[in-house]
């Protein structure tokens, strides 16, 4: 699809919005970069809080404001999306490039029906009829699985369910055929027999139309179904970033460990005790010094408070990157006696044996 | 036909043996549809809650699932006699409550207190902290002396794990996890027997979720607490509950132990809520989803006879004529179905891990309710 096959679809390079108000500058998004192909999808994980949000809307121009301070690049076939001007935007919004947000109830307008906002999608970027717009609007509905799409498309958003709003966010997100969607928390407000319908709706029309997919929750379980790649983000920074396998089957930062231990899961024995993360996500604003995540680290020494890691990928897999001051063999360790269930307290690493070496250090304040 | 009877029957565990604490019987709650300004005349009703019996037995957690507009949530404030029933029954500790006011209601409140779901909705933003939690000694007319209240609501709040000195704070200073902490410190501030979890932990995040699910634990096994936990997250019921009641539309359709119910669901909502659930582990795919269509119809007209014959799997026509009584299945627990999975079903469309470790004999470990 796009012009030269070995550039991704999409990718977003050291990208950094900040917020100026009141309370000082919120550092929303602090240099991520990750990059999605065609057919293909990511997954980003984090908390709230994390920036995962703000670094899909600022893809989507959203969250351009005069308070605003966005640099980096998103680059979109062939063009980097924060250089573009709002009228330039407007045109591949909706078009090229769809997003579905978190709420259906409140992201559909309760004055309109749901057919006219549907054509409403299809008319701002194509030349057609409005009898032409209508028909596609049937098309569509038909195409997310609403049954007597013809009837629907006069209907008004409140005499839907939240499955069928959902529906019908998708099926305004896929007007355009776009070439990416960006789902915002897709199937966060849904029961989870409708959220397993929604995502297989979303999987079928990826292999129907080919599109690549951001795909952004919190929920483990449906990162491990959808995505091809997972970034874990914390505090507006990946911490983590592989493969679906790698993610889940030797994990290396200690946050992505904190999120598998703390949910209880179907596929793991009854009763074991969940292990949570201490304390709590950190203010953007004030953020803590070296690794965000130490004042929450198990395994936290003296050197992490200070330095800052950067994301490297791993010595035997370098496609795998995490940012994390301790060194594989020991996390390598510590996971293992995490699956064991040992509790972290007793895994604290030897101070001796996890010295940061002197290189890493160094490259830990050129990342910085 | 009442729901202990079977339970005895079938899967016979320390938890059955032991005596109920609240007994629950044909308990119905339908809330009217008007129409009309002036005059309102009654046009229908949505049936919430339509006909549900069960035990909750002393000191276990009986967890209550389902999708939204079950009723799962309705049958938790009826019990707590936060509505009420339109008819049944309620006993508790042998007494009917069901019809109680005023004063004896009051007194059923000391012994039953509910968490409520959302953390942010449930406190009032203009009140302190101190004065939230003191709520209750002010309703009971306990602690009366102002130190002495004050040193008992720091206890309360340096137990559940938040920070006394922020007796004098407001709601709004806090996190979501510690504004659920506040909740749960007003909930157990009277020492009750009986505590209520309306989707404690859905509005957490899920580094947060863990912190309250525990909490929620260690107090129970301290105060010998009765946890009643209501929750749409499988999984997190899972791991909370000793037993589990599944309802749709307004009615239990499985009631089991937990174990017994997610190795060996027997009712196909309850396979297919189990077969929709995202397992985080990308190597274990290998099970055929099983997808309901469509969604839950209205709870004001349910479909007739057995209520899921719309969208199960199995329905054949004695589904739609003739309604399916709550009893014992072989291999599981009770369910009302007049075809019931089998093993060889279930093994299809479950996560691999779920029945394993019940085919292969090993102990799965529940944990023990004589705790």
């Amino acid at each position: 699809m796009s012009e030269a096959a070995s550039q991704p679809l999409f990718s977003v390079e050291d990208l950094r919005v900040e917020f100026h108000t009141d309370d000082g500058v919120v550092h929303a998004v602090d240099g991520i970069s990750y990059s999605v192909d065609a057919g293909k999808t990511i997954g980003i994980v984090g908390e709230s809080g994390s920036g995962k949000s703000v670094s899909s809307l600022t893809a989507l121009g959203l969250t351009r404001s005069p308070r605003a301070k966005i640099q980096g690049r998103i680059m979109f076939d062939g063009r980097d999306l924060v250089s573009l001007s709002d009228d330039e935007m407007r045109r591949i919004r909706g078009k090229d490039l769809a997003m579905i947000f978190q709420d259906p109830l409140s992201s559909l307008h309760p004055f309109y029906k749901v057919g006219a906002q549907l054509m409403e999608a299809v008319l701002t970027h194509r030349n057609v009829s409005k009898s032409a717009a209508r028909n596609r609007a049937i098309e569509l509905l038909e195409l997310v699985g609403i049954p007597d799409p013809k009837r629907r498309v006069d209907a008004y958003p409140h005499e839907f369910s939240g499955g069928m709003r959902q529906r019908a966010m998708i099926a305004m997100a896929l007007a355009n055929e776009p070439k990416m969607l960006i789902a915002d928390e897709p199937t966060t407000a849904l029961d989870v027999t409708v959220q397993a319908q929604i995502l297989q709706l979303l999987e079928d029309l990826q292999d129907r139309l080919g599109m690549a997919i951001v795909i952004i929750t919190h929920d483990l379980g449906v990162v491990a179904e959808m995505a091809d790649d997972i970034a874990v983000m914390y505090a507006g920074r990946i911490v983590e970033r592989a493969s679906t396998e790698d993610i889940f089957g030797s994990p290396q930062h200690p946050y992505t460990w904190g999120l598998l231990q703390s949910i209880p899961r179907l596929d793991t024995l009854r009763g074991e005790e969940l292990t949570p993360i201490s304390g709590r996500p950190p203010s953007l604003i004030n953020r803590p010094s070296g690794c965000y995540f130490h004042p929450r680290c198990p395994y936290v020494q003296e050197p992490h408070k200070r330095i800052d890691p950067p994301l490297e990928g791993l010595p035997d897999t370098p496609a795998h990157r995490v940012a994390c001051l301790l060194q594989p063999e020991i996390r390598q360790q510590i996971w293992r006696g995490l699956q064991n269930g040992e509790p972290p307290a007793a895994l604290k690493p030897l101070a001796s044996a996890s010295t940061v070496s002197t290189s890493r250090a160094a490259a830990g304040k050129v990342g910085e | 036909m009442s729901v202990t009877d079977g339970s005895q029957s079938g899967e016979t565990t320390a938890a059955s043996s032991r005596e109920p604490l609240i007994e629950v019987r044909d308990l119905i709650k339908h809330f009217p549809i008007t129409q009309g300004i002036i005059v309102q005349r009654q046009i229908g009703a949505v049936k919430a809650v339509d006909g549900v019996s069960f035990d909750v037995l002393r000191g276990e957690t009986l967890g209550i699932v389902g999708e939204t507009g079950c009723g799962k949530s309705t049958t938790a404030r009826l019990i707590v006699r936060l509505l009420d029933p339109t008819s049944g029954e309620i006993r508790y500790e042998g007494e009917d409550i069901a019809s109680r006011k005023g004063d004896q209601l009051k007194r059923l409140h000391r012994d039953m207190q509910m968490v409520f779901q959302d953390p942010y909705s449930s406190l009032n933003p203009r009140r302190r902290v101190g004065s939230i939690i003191a709520e209750p000694y002010i309703i009971h007319g306990m602690y009366t002396g102002e130190g002495e209240r004050k040193r008992r609501v720091q206890e309360l709040m340096d137990r559940v794990g938040l920070n006394p000195e922020h007796y004098n704070r407001y709601p709004h200073e806090f996190s979501g996890g510690q504004r659920q902490r506040i909740g749960v410190a007003r909930a157990i501030a009277l020492e009750p027997k009986v505590l209520v979890a309306d989707e404690p932990v859905s509005a957490l995040d899920v580094s947060i979720q863990a912190q309250v699910l525990n909490l929620l634990r260690e107090l129970q096994r301290e105060m010998g607490l009765t946890l009643i936990f209501i929750a749409h997250d499988l999984s997190v019921v899972r791991h909370m509950c000793d037993r589990v009641a599944v309802m749709y539309l307004g009615k239990i359709v499985e009631m089991a132990e937990s174990d017994v119910l997610y190795s060996a669901p027997r009712h196909p909502y309850t396979g297919a809520l189990l077969s929709a659930v995202p397992v985080p582990d990308p190597s274990g795919g290998e099970r055929k989803r099983q997808l309901l269509t469509g969604d839950v119809p209205s709870p004001a007209n349910p479909p007739r006879a057995c209520r899921f014959h719309t969208r199960c799997p199995k329905a054949q026509t004695i589904c739609s004529e003739e309604e399916p009584l709550l009893e014992a299945k072989p291999g599981g627990a009770i369910a009302a179905c007049h075809f019931p999975l089998t093993d060889e079903e279930v093994a299809t469309r479950l996560p691999a891990a779920l029945t394993q470790g019940r085919r292969n004999g090993q102990p799965v470990n529940a944990p023990g309710p004589a705790a």
